[in-house]
């Protein structure tokens, strides 16, 4: 009697043995290299914007809102606050989704923690991206430079 | 498990230790995000509205908050930066625990001169 035993991955094993057909591989792929892409821009992003915020000039005691309108009157700081704000978003979201499947073990609760965070996600970036595009530092009575 | 187990690269000891770290900075910071662009928003509602919430930050101790949180976020940065270089670099896994031990350094170092400029700007008294 010959034992006929089937190489691994070969697809022709008892279909007890064999895995779930539906892939989440390349997804989770892409999501292992974004976070490692991101991370390295983040450094340099978060890092320029605490420098320029908290030690250049008057650090914090400075922060107001003419502050705001003297560096968003500059489009790089604009672009550099989109990008921020979407790489820190997209990889904090998918941080925490991690974490949510690493200790919500119920379907359910792994659902409903999945769903108020992307929700959360969704609704922080379209309100910053907003906040970035539409800022107007002219309000009425304005002594701002750039509203003379 | 053997009793005699020194750990894996990312289980016991420092890895251990470091891992926890990482999530529990990571969480803060994504909190943290949340509400710092819900307050920066307020720009599109007043002037006055951005700058009353503003500055309840420049209290003494609001900016030994933003001390802490500072310090989360360079931890994170820079744990990080190991956590790529042990995925990418040939020699990572064979460096990584010294590496942690240049994170710490790093992050003492940064730290300290963060501090001395942020601390002596708030508690300066403007
Ligand atoms: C400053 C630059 C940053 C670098 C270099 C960095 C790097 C990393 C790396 C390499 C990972 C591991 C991913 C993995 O295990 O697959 C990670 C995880 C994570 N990061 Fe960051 N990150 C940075 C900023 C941030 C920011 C701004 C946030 C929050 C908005 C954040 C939140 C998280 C979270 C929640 C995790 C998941 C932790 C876990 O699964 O244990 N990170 N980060
Ligand atoms: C205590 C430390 C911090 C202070 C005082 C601060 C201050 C500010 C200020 C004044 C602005 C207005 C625009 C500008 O200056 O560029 C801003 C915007 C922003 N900050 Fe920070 N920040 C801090 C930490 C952080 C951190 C750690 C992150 C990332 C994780 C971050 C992400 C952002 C983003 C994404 C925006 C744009 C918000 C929007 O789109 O409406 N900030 N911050």
């Amino acid at each position: 009697m010959s034992a006929d035993i089937a190489a691994p991955r070969s697809q022709r094993l008892d279909p007890k043995y064999v895995r779930a057909r539906k892939s989440r591989g390349s997804f989770e792929m892409i999501a292992w290299l974004f976070m490692r892409l991101s991370g390295v821009a983040l450094i340099v992003l978060i890092f320029g914007h605490l420098f320029a915020n908290l030690m250049l000039g008057e650090g914090i005691t400075g922060i107001n809102f003419g502050f705001v309108a003297g560096k968003w009157a500059d489009p790089v700081w604009m672009f550099w606050d989109l990008a921020m704000l979407w790489l820190a978003m997209l990889h904090g979201t998918n941080g925490v989704r991690t974490i949510i499947n690493d200790y919500a073990e119920k379907p359910v609760t792994r659902v409903w923690l999945k769903g108020i965070l992307y929700v959360a996600t969704i609704v922080i970036v379209v309100l910053g991206t907003l906040v970035i595009f539409t800022f107007d530092p002219c309000i009425p009575g304005s002594t701002l430079s750039v509203c003379q | 498990m053997s009793k005699a187990s020194s750990g894996t690269l990312y289980r016991g000891h420092e890895g251990m230790w470091s891992w926890v770290g990482h999530r529990v900075t990571g969480v803060v910071i994504f909190l943290f995000l949340l509400v710092h662009v819900l307050d920066t928003s307020l720009v599109r509602v007043s002037p006055g509205a951005y700058d009353a919430v503003m500055s309840t930050y420049k209290n003494p101790l609001m900016a030994l908050g933003e001390t802490a949180l500072v310090a989360a976020i360079v931890f994170h940065a820079f744990n990080g930066l190991r956590l790529i270089l042990v995925d990418f670099w040939k020699s990572g896994t064979k460096y990584h625990r010294q590496m942690l031990w240049g994170v710490l350094a790093l992050w003492v170092i940064t730290m300290v001169a963060f501090s001395i400029r942020h601390l002596s700007i708030a508690f300066g008294g403007h």
